[in-house]
Parts: structure tokens; sequence; C-alpha cells
């Protein structure tokens, strides 16, 4: 689903170059429950975007549903984003002044899909995140955990091949993160591949395999013990 | 194309962001509405000068003669200039080509005018038919005086509105005997005259008539005539410089003496009333145009504005799938339709506000302040491209911020 070979990225910082990922292999089967787990800095943020297709890498091979992705223009990417992948962020990223469903539905607007038929779509997904009685609350009243369980909503409603978690219980406390962590556990016992990102290592504990980044390269890339 | 979804994507937009929406719109209703009302009032202001100069053909010159004031070819200063009906015949052959119409023109004044009891004193004009077109007037009743009339001398009279309304009250006066200082006419015409009250107190009678009947030889006052409306205003200077100076050289004048013979020129003042109001339209234009771009620079800059706010929003909408073109239609229809919602509103408010203020400006100079109809729809225009524009650019730029960026805006 995902191949990764020998990737670098580096972002200008004035005269000089950060380096952040210094040639990275990472292969992610369909249907995988991967965890990338890093310090600050260690590059895992940068890892997602470009695997999100949100940033461009600078050398090395990207290839995405078997896919290579180079040199891709913002319509190509946009166009990538909206049939592969689904975010969830670490700040929810709702559009505040739209209510759940509307925020689900967004990116049915974005394939073209009519009103109705994704008004329709978005509600099934919010009743499998569990918050069908809450489809027409804005985002300000809901709670953390909800707005989370909306934005995974939102990821699931283009079907797409791969779910981008970026530290997606940061913000929310242990029992809401563990709600949110039993549905993408669930969404992955679908068949849906789920690629999280996570500094805590418990959240990493409970994917299927743990990648270790540090200052840019892997350092360790196993399964979690409850697989083996 | 219209595309539904597209249209309750940007009323959702605009409705959750009143404020936003509010402000863009004010700034541009209120340039609008400036703009409305300076163009409305500079109109006043320039139909107020026209009705001013409406009273007499624009095309006319008028000459009279006074004392002379410098000796000339071993004659004194001080000595009358007078015409007489040689001086008809000169200026008649001699600019043919140059005039229109034209009218010798013997004049006397507070002549006691009696009909049935009713009295008053009134100006009387002895003229020749080509007066009426000098005045501007218009016949309403009867006729004017005619060549006929000349040749017969006839004891008839053509009188303005005022003098009917004074001596026949609402009676018509057409085919009535009016006696003028003892002697009886018969009235064939009632004209009116745009030049106003005083316009319409004169009573002409045939240029014969009157010179046998106040002169005691050929001499007559003064002669009115329009030059050829085919001249332009250099032209008919040029023209009316001539006209003096064959006329001093006739009367044995020094061509220094400006009393002597006065050619009043209206073409003079009707070249200073164009140059006036060109620089007032220019600078109405100017007000105006100036009014326009502060409101196109102020919805730039809250177009600006507002796509910084909305940075986030756009990271968002892009990472979830919106290409580039979708971001900049999006905000692009949102401000053409801010802009022209906001702007014809202003037009609105602006031509309801003359309408009603109209009427109270007039002591002012301002007279029927309106906007014509194109620079309504100029101006709709224009702003439709400004909003164009104004969205257009900050569209472009959010367009091409990356959505990792966007997305870590603040």
């Amino acid at each position: 689903m995902i191949s990764i070979k020998n990737l670098h990225k580096s972002y200008p910082m004035g005269k000089d170059a950060l380096h952040v990922l210094k040639g990275l292999d990472l292969e992610i089967k369909e249907g995988e429950f991967v965890s990338i787990m890093g310090s600050s800095g260690s590059g895992k943020s940068t890892l997602l975007n470009i695997v999100g297709l949100l940033d461009e890498h600078d050398s090395g091979e990207y290839y995405l549903n078997n896919q290579k992705i180079e040199k891709l223009d913002e319509k190509k990417a946009a166009i990538l984003r909206n049939k592969f992948l689904g975010f969830v962020f670490q700040s929810f990223n709702l559009i505040n002044y739209k209510n759940a469903l509307e925020n689900v539905a967004l990116p049915l607007y974005y394939q073209g899909v009519g009103r109705k038929e994704r008004n329709a779509i978005a509600l099934d997904y919010l009743a499998k995140v569990g918050l069908k009685e809450r489809a027409n609350h804005l985002p300000n009243e809901l709670s953390g955990g909800e707005k989370q369980r909306v934005a995974v909503a939102r990821a699931l409603v283009t079907k797409p091949k791969v779910i981008l978690a970026d530290e997606p219980t940061g913000a929310l406390d242990s029992t809401t993160s563990s709600s949110v962590m039993e549905l993408l556990k669930q969404i992955n016992r679908e068949g849906m591949t789920v690629f999280v990102i996570t500094h805590e290592e418990d959240i990493a504990a409970q994917t299927d395999r743990i990648v270790r980044l540090k200052d840019g390269i892997i350092i360790s890339d196993e399964k979690t013990v409850k697989n083996q | 194309m219209f595309d539904l979804d597209r249209w309750q994507e940007i009323f959702q937009t605009l409705s959750k962001n009143k404020l936003r929406t509010i402000l863009a719109g004010v700034t541009i209703a209120f340039a609008v509405l400036l703009f409305t009302l300076l163009f409305g009032i500079g109109n006043g202001l320039k139909n107020t000068f026209e009705k001013q100069f409406a009273g007499d053909s624009q095309l006319s010159v008028y000459i009279r003669s006074g004392s002379t004031t410098k000796p000339y070819k071993g004659l004194q200063s001080g000595r009358k200039i007078q015409f007489r009906n040689d001086d008809t015949k000169f200026i008649n052959e001699q600019f043919e080509d140059e005039i229109q119409f034209f009218s010798p023109n013997v004049e006397r004044y507070n002549v006691r005018a009696v009909f049935e009891g009713e009295q008053n004193n009134y100006t009387v004009r002895g003229v020749y038919p080509d007066y009426l077109p000098l005045e501007s007037a218009v016949i309403q009743d009867g006729r004017f005086i005619s060549f006929l009339d000349l040749k017969r001398k006839s004891k008839v009279i053509a009188i303005g509105r005022l003098v009917e309304k004074d001596l026949f009250g609402t009676k018509s006066a057409l085919n009535k005997n009016i006696s003028l200082d003892g002697i009886s006419y018969k009235v064939i015409g009632v004209f009116n005259d745009p030049g106003g009250d005083g316009d319409e107190r004169f009573i002409y009678t045939p240029f014969t008539t009157a010179q046998s009947m106040y002169r005691t030889n050929d001499e007559l006052d003064r002669f009115g005539l329009t030059y050829n409306p085919t001249l332009n205003v250099d032209k008919a200077l040029a023209f009316s410089s001539l006209l003096t100076k064959v006329l001093q050289q006739k009367h044995n004048v020094d061509p220094r003496d400006q009393a002597a013979i006065r050619v009043q020129n209206y073409a003079e003042g009707a070249k200073n009333v164009q140059q006036f109001m060109m620089v007032l339209n220019i600078i109405i234009l100017f007000i105006g145009i100036g009014t326009l771009v502060a409101g196109i620079i102020g919805i730039s800059n809250i177009m600006v504005y507002i796509v910084k706010e909305r940075t986030k929003e756009l990271g968002i909408r892009k990472a979830i799938g919106a290409t580039p073109s979708a971001i900049i239609g999006m905000i692009m229809t949102e401000s053409i339709f801010v802009t022209a919602v906001a702007g014809y509103s202003g037009l609105l408010i602006g031509v309801l506000t003359l309408k009603l203020i109209g009427k109270s400006l007039e002591e002012y100079f301002i007279l029927n302040p309106s906007v014509e109809t194109y620079v309504v729809v100029g101006a709709t225009i224009i702003l439709i491209i400004a909003g164009t524009i104004a969205g257009y650019i900050p569209a472009k730029r959010a367009a091409q911020i990356k959505p990792i960026v966007a997305l870590n805006d603040e």
C-alpha cells in the first residue's frame, strides 16, 4: 500500500538546510495497523505529511497504492488525497461553522456527490462512530473525543485506502483516548490500513506494528508483543 | 453554469461569518453610495447651469452702440454712434454666410398697454420674424411677426405669456385688440420663453411698425443675430471680432474704442460655461473614480484579511480534497457576490436618496440631481470586475499555500 525507499527531506533554514529525513525505507501492506513513534523533532510528522501528500519529498521513492508519487501538482495531489487518504489530526481540524454532518460530508462535496446523497452517507458514518444524534451540533458544542470521532468519520467517508492519524489522541484525556483508539482498531479490523503517529508508548502498543524514528532515521521496526 | 451546491456552500460561508460579510458589504456599498451621490449632485449642478444659460440661444450675438470714448480721424470723443437701416443692409450683405438668423431692433420702454380696464407697462420691441429663434422663444398660440407684416407695417403684436396672463387672466388674448400708448394693436400670437419671467413680459411688433411709430427717421437701437451653427466656438469668436472691426470702420470709430460699438457674443459665455462644465465634470469624475478605487482597495484589503483568517479552513479543505481551482472558485464567487449585491444596494440607496432630497437641494443650485442609466450599468459592471480582481489575488495566493502550512496556521 505504502512503499518508501531511501526518502530524504530537508527544510531550508536561512542559509543552512535542516535535514529532517535521512533516507527512510518503509513498507506498509494493505490492512496493517502501524504506528510511528518518536520524540518531537524525530521527523515523524514530516514523514506523515509526505505520506499524506501534504508535502513533497526531496529524493528517494514513494509509491502510494502502486502509484509513484513525484512532481505532483496541487490539483493531482488534491484528487489523490481525496481518493486514497483520510486524515485525522491532533487538533481535529473541523470547520467550526459547519455542523458535524456537514463536516463529514465535505470531502464528498469535493468529489461532486450530490447534497442528499452525501448527507445520507455522512450520517451513516456518524452512526458508525456513534454520533448520529449529534449530527446537527457545531464542533464547539462537542467534546474533544466527539470532535475526534467526527474527524474519523470525515476521514472514512470517502472510503480511502489509508487512514493517516497525526497524534489522534494528543489532545484527549485517557478515557476518550481509548475510545478513539478502539474506533481506529475497529476500522482496522474491517480491513482499512491505519497509519498512526504518536509519541505515547501505550497508544503505540495498541497497534500491530511500531516503527521508531530518531533523528530522521528508523531505529527499529517490529511487531507488537501481543501479535507475536 | 448554475451549481446549486456551490451556492449553498457560499451562502453558508457568508451567513455563518456575518461580521466579515457585513464589513466587506458596507465598505463597497458606502463607496458606491458616495459615488452615486457625488455623481447625482454633480449632475444637479450641471442641470442648474444649463437652465441658467438656456434663456437665449447660445449662438446669439447682440450688437449695441454707444458714445465714442476716444478721438479718431479728427472726430471728437463723446460722439454718439447711431445705427440706421443702412447698417442692417450692410451687415446682412457682408456676413451672409456666417449669419443664420438676423434682426434689427427698435425698443421702447414703459409702453402702457390697456385691455378692457386692465393695464400695465411693458417693453415693446420692433423686430424681424427671425427674432423668435434668437430669444429661444416658442409660439404657443397663433403666430409670430411675418415678413408680410413688416412690409405692410401692420399694427399687430405677439405678446409674452405673462402679458396675456396680466391683461387677460385666463382668457385667450388671440385676435383681441390691445391699446399701446393709445394706439390699437391686434394680438396675433402668444409666446413663451425659457429665459424666465422677464423675457415673457415683452411685446413684439413688426420692426417697420415700431420704427415709424417711435422714431422720426431710419434710426434703430441694436441688432441681434445668431451665427451659423456649423461654426465652432473659435470661428464664432473670430466672426464677432471681424463684425466689430468692420462696423468700427464704417462708423469711424477707433479700433481700440470699446464703448462705441459693443458686440456681445454669447459664444464667449458659452465657451466659459463649457470650460467650467468640463472642469466640473473632471472633478466629479476624479472624485467619483477616487471613491470607487478606495472602495475597491477596501474590498481587496478585506478579502486579503478574510483569506488570511481562513488559512486554516482552506488548509483543511485542501487536505480533504479541494483542488486549487475549487478554492479559487469559492473565494472569487464569494467576493463577486458580495461586491455585486452590496454595490447594487449602495447604488439603489444613492438613487433613492437623490430622489428624496432632490427637491430640497434646489436652493443650493442643485437641480434635479440624478444619475443616468449608463452610469448605473457602468458602475455595476466596474464593481463586478473589481470584485473579480479583489477576489482573485488573495484567492490565488490561498490556493498556492501548501496545505501543511495552512494547517499549522493558528
